[in-house]
Parts: C-alpha cells; sequence; structure tokens
C-alpha cells in the first residue's frame, strides 16, 4: 500500500508540473463554462433543479473526455520513455503500479471536478437548490469518472503511445456508453444486460436528478474494478514480451 | 549469486537466446561482451524481472525470476539500456522516490541518496531538473538510481553508451569503485571498457554464449595466448637453430640483420629463449609476451566461423 501511494504522489506531481495537466483543466473548465451560459443559463426560464440538471448533464460528458486525456499518458507514456522498468525492476507489485496509476488520475480528475463547484454555487446564490442535489451530481460524476478513468489505464496498459492509448480507450468508453442504443434495438432479456451495461444512460440520469441508488454506485465501482482488474493482466502479460 | 541454466526467449519465433547457462559468484565483476543485438539486453532484461524467459532457470541469490520475483527485486539493481528517469523530477527528487520504491526506511531516505549522489559524482547537480541533464549526467542519474538501496546484485546494461572519453574514464573508475561492495554485472560492446573493469568476461553472440573466462584463459582457449616475441641481431639460420630447442618457431619479420621471431611457446619460457639466444652468441634486442590482445580475441569470437565453434 505505501508503494502504491508513493506512485500516486509522484504521477499526481507531475500532472502539476507538466503543462498538460493544466490544459485538461482549462479546457474543461471552459467547455464546461460556455455550455453552463448558453445551455443551462440560456433559453427559457427554468427552475433551479434544472438548471443544476443540465449542468450534470453536460459536465457527464467533459469528465468522460477529460478522463480520457487524464489517462492515456499513465502506462504508455511509460511504457515510451522506458521507465516502466524502473517499476517493473523494483519490488513493486504489479497491481500496486495500477492502482497507484489509477488513484493519481482520480485525484486529479477530483480537483479538475471541484474547480467546477463554483457554478452550481452561482445557481445556489441565485436560486433555491438543495445541497443533496449537488453532492448526488457529484458523486455521479466523480463514479463516472473513476469508471472512465479506470477503462483509460486499461487502454494505456494495452497501448504503445499515448495517442493511441487514448483511441482505444476512446473506442471502449463510446462501445459501452452505445449499449443503451442496442437495449432500444434488442428484446428481452438481451435488451435488459445491454441497458444495464451502458455506461451512462440508466445510471447516470438518476444522479444527475439528485437520486442516488446503490445500483448505479455498485455498477460504477464494478466497471472500475473490472477495467484495473484487466490493466493488472495486461501489465503482467507485458513481461512475456 | 547468479545461477543460469538453459535459458531461452523467444520473440515470437526468432529466438533472441538459446540455451544460455553460466554461474556468477558473489562479489565478482562480470563483463558481458557481445555485438549489438547479440541478445545481451534480453538476458539482463531477464535478470532484471523485466522481462520473463521463454525456458530456463534463473536463481539470484537464492531466489527464482519467475516464481519469487518480488525477493529477487528486492535485491537487484537494474540500468536498462535507456536510463529510467522521470524528467520532470529532480536528480535528488528522483533517487529519494526510487529509494522508498526499493523499500529504504524513511529516515534512511536522505544518507543513502547522499551516499549515491556521493559516489557517481551527482552532488552538484542535486537539484537540478532531470530533463535538463547532458547525457553523461543522466547515464550516471540511471547507476545512482540502480544503487541507491545497496542492492547485492547490480545489472547494468551498457552504462558507458554515447558517453565521451573523459566520461568513458570516469564511469570506468565508477564501476571499478563499485567492487567489492556489489555483485556487478555490466554489458557492453566495447572491448576496452570491459576488459580494464572487469574480473570475469562472458562473450555472447546471436543469443548463444560462445566463450567465458578471463581474458588470458580466453586466450589460450582460442590458441591466442601464450607466444613469445623475440627480436635477435643475426643471421636468420643461426637464430632459428638457436630456438629451435624451445617450441615451434616462425619468422614474422627481417630487417637489416635484425630477425623478429614468434615462439609458440607459454611465456613461462622466456628465460629459456633468453638463455638459448645468448648461448648461441647473437645480441637479444626485444623479449616479449605476445599474448592476444583482447581486441582481436573479441573480433575473432563474434565474427569468425571459428568463433561459433569454439
Amino acid at each position: 500500500m505505501m508503494r502504491t501511494l508513493l506512485i500516486a504522489r509522484r504521477e499526481l506531481a507531475a500532472y502539476l508540473r507538466t503543462f498538460q495537466g493544466y490544459v485538461i483543466i482549462a479546457m474543461v473548465l471552459a467547455v464546461d463554462g460556455l455550455l453552463f451560459n448558453a445551455y443551462a443559463l440560456g433559453g427559457v426560464s427554468k427552475r433551479s433543479s434544472e438548471v443544476l440538471s443540465l449542468f450534470f448533464f453536460f459536465s457527464s460528458g467533459t469528465t468522460m473526455v477529460a478522463s480520457v486525456f487524464i489517462s492515456m499518458r499513465l502506462l504508455a507514456e511509460e511504457r515510451q520513455a522506458g521507465t516502466l522498468a524502473l517499476l517493473y525492476s523494483s519490488p513493486v507489485k504489479d497491481h500496486e503500479i495500477v492502482l497507484g496509476k489509477f488513484l493519481s488520475a482520480l485525484a486529479f480528475l477530483t480537483l479538475m471536478t471541484l474547480a467546477t463547484a463554483f457554478m452550481p454555487l452561482l445557481v445556489m446564490v441565485h436560486g433555491k437548490l438543495s445541497p443533496g442535489h449537488i453532492a448526488a451530481g457529484y458523486l455521479g460524476l466523480l463514479l463516472l469518472g473513476s469508471a472512465s478513468l479506470a477503462i483509460g489505464t486499461f487502454g494505456s496498459a494495452l497501448a504503445r503511445n499515448q495517442v493511441l492509448a487514448a483511441v482505444l480507450s476512446a473506442c471502449i468508453l463510446v462501445a459501452l456508453l452505445t449499449c443503451w442504443l442496442l437495449a432500444r434495438i434488442t428484446e428481452q432479456p438481451l435488451s435488459d444486460v445491454f441497458g444495464a451495461l451502458a455506461l451512462w444512460n440508466q445510471h447516470f440520469q438518476p444522479f444527475q436528478a439528485g437520486v442516488v441508488h446503490v445500483r448505479d454506485v455498485v455498477y460504477y465501482l464494478l466497471v472500475t474494478y473490472v477495467a484495473l482488474f484487466a490493466a493488472t493482466r495486461v501489465l503482467e502479460a507485458r513481461r512475456w514480451r | 549469486m547468479i545461477h543460469v541454466e538453459g535459458l531461452t526467449k523467444y520473440y515470437g519465433s526468432h529466438a533472441a537466446i538459446r540455451d544460455l547457462a553460466f554461474r556468477i559468484e558473489r562479489g565478482e565483476v562480470i563483463g558481458f561482451l557481445g555485438l549489438n543485438g547479440a541478445g545481451k539486453s534480453t538476458t539482463l532484461k531477464i535478470l532484471g524481472c523485466v522481462l520473463l524467459p521463454t525456458s530456463g532457470r534463473v536463481v539470484i541469490d537464492g531466489h527464482d525470476v519467475v516464481s519469487h520475483p518480488h525477493e529477487v527485486r528486492q535485491r537487484i539493481g537494474f540500468l536498462p539500456d535507456t536510463p529510467p528517469l522521470y524528467d520532470e523530477m529532480e536528480v535528488g527528487e528522483f533517487l529519494a522516490f526510487v529509494a522508498r520504491l526499493r523499500g529504504v526506511p524513511s529516515r534512511e531516505v536522505s544518507a543513502r541518496v547522499a551516499e549515491a549522489e556521493e559516489k557517481t559524482g551527482l552532488r552538484e547537480v542535486d537539484e537540478a531538473l532531470i530533463s535538463s541533464l547532458s547525457h553523461g549526467y543522466r547515464q550516471r542519474v540511471g547507476v545512482a538510481q540502480a544503487l541507491v538501496h545497496r542492492p547485492a546484485l547490480l545489472i547494468l546494461d551498457e552504462p558507458s553508451s554515447g558517453l565521451d572519453p573523459r566520461q568513458l574514464v570516469e564511469m570506468r573508475s565508477l564501476i571499478r569503485g563499485l567492487k567489492g561492495a556489489h555483485t556487478v554485472l555490466v554489458s557492453s560492446h566495447l572491448l576496452s571498457e570491459i576488459s580494464q573493469t572487469c574480473d570475469r568476461l562472458l562473450v555472447i553472440k546471436d543469443g548463444e554464449l560462445v566463450a567465458q573466462g578471463t581474458e588470458e584463459e580466453l586466450g589460450q582457449r582460442l590458441g591466442g595466448g601464450g607466444f613469445i616475441e623475440v627480436e635477435v641481431r643475426g643471421e636468420r639460420e643461426r637464430v632459428l637453430a638457436a630456438l629451435a630447442g624451445v617450441g615451434p618457431v616462425r619468422v614474422t619479420g627481417e630487417a637489416d640483420g635484425v630477425v623478429t621471431l614468434r615462439v609458440d611457446a607459454p611465456e613461462e619460457l622466456r628465460p629459456r629463449v633468453a638463455q638459448a639466444v645468448v648461448g648461441a652468441g647473437l645480441e637479444l634486442l626485444r623479449l616479449d609476451r605476445g599474448a592476444e590482445r583482447l581486441e582481436s580475441l573479441f573480433l575473432r569470437l563474434t565474427h569468425g566461423p571459428e568463433g561459433a565453434a569454439s
């Protein structure tokens, strides 16, 4: 565990020292801010809770995109730069490497997500909002982000370079996202399976509305676990070649 | 310390190394010699627990690299062919990170980092960003990260590649300085580096071990060692007659009444050669031990057809 945290701390420091991290935060804040102004606040007058739901709706999109960019470097860059040999030759277990990397990305994503908090707070100042709604929405964003980052970590473990890692992770994310479309055109019980598998549709919308279901929390944690487990196996397998 | 048996590694259908076997005792400094692509890096990566072998057994300090890699990793320091450095970190900070990662207790970390910096001459760049370092310094940081936790075994893959002549000398003395405290396995395609720093050589060619031993042993095994070079003033026939009793003699040069000869006999017979020449009333101008230079040995091992057969 100590080594996991050591790796996570080094990686987080690397995010904060290279400008890649700041570019990602700046882009997310810019896009979120634009959408917040144009989409959530603009148009016909809405209730505060509707504005907040819309905010979480597009934030979920930017979170997923940002996750791909945050996680693409995790293992692919180490492989590219040859530093993976340092971790491989140290007394660190593969799951500690994967977990450390993932935790640093999650910490970075949390920082980034918290930086958007001024938007719901603005709504809160001018209207009436339940803190529970805000909390539920952010919990949803972090859980969705965690699942996306884990998938990104897996993509990064598979790929030789960062670009390839981003493409791979994006493909997996899109495939999971569009499962709900498959659910619409298939029959029971297959449609239930696809519906439950879909990354966003069925599982994120309750958070957006301020409702926390245990099954949704479990779903995101499960996706995170499975993706990280797969990334660990990939790392192990890579020692063979 | 290291026991390797039948070590084989395939990349797809291509065998990078085949059936390697060797032993290395504790405290030895071993040179791992071969041309580029001979399989040096692959072997060292397997010893460094970065790569798994296709077959064969590697036991380091009593632990198998396949079944107990964690125990092995606690005992080794590995410098791969490209130094594994995080560019955005400072030298001291990076070494501290590596020390903690390799299990150095927190209270000893700064002392170990200082020790490693001292050994590798990095004291003055302790606070420099790694990305700002020159190639020579990067290479030194690579060595420092391998030894910061005082491993029993140091594996250095081409630590001298790309260094300028002054840095080469420094690296050589650095490696010599590691002797005693660590068992060192250092690879190179540069002979000059290896012959001066290592106790013993392992020569690899096309993924197979073609020779091992000290420089002299290799020379003798290849028939290159043990000849005596003599320069004598006098007539050729008289000189040949005088030396006939010592061993097979070959004239290699003759000018201005001076004959240069090669006597195929071990170097211990030099006094007999001298006696024979002087006893025959000839003038002895020069008497040399003419062991074949390592350079030509190496070329013979790795290029010539007889290299593969030995």
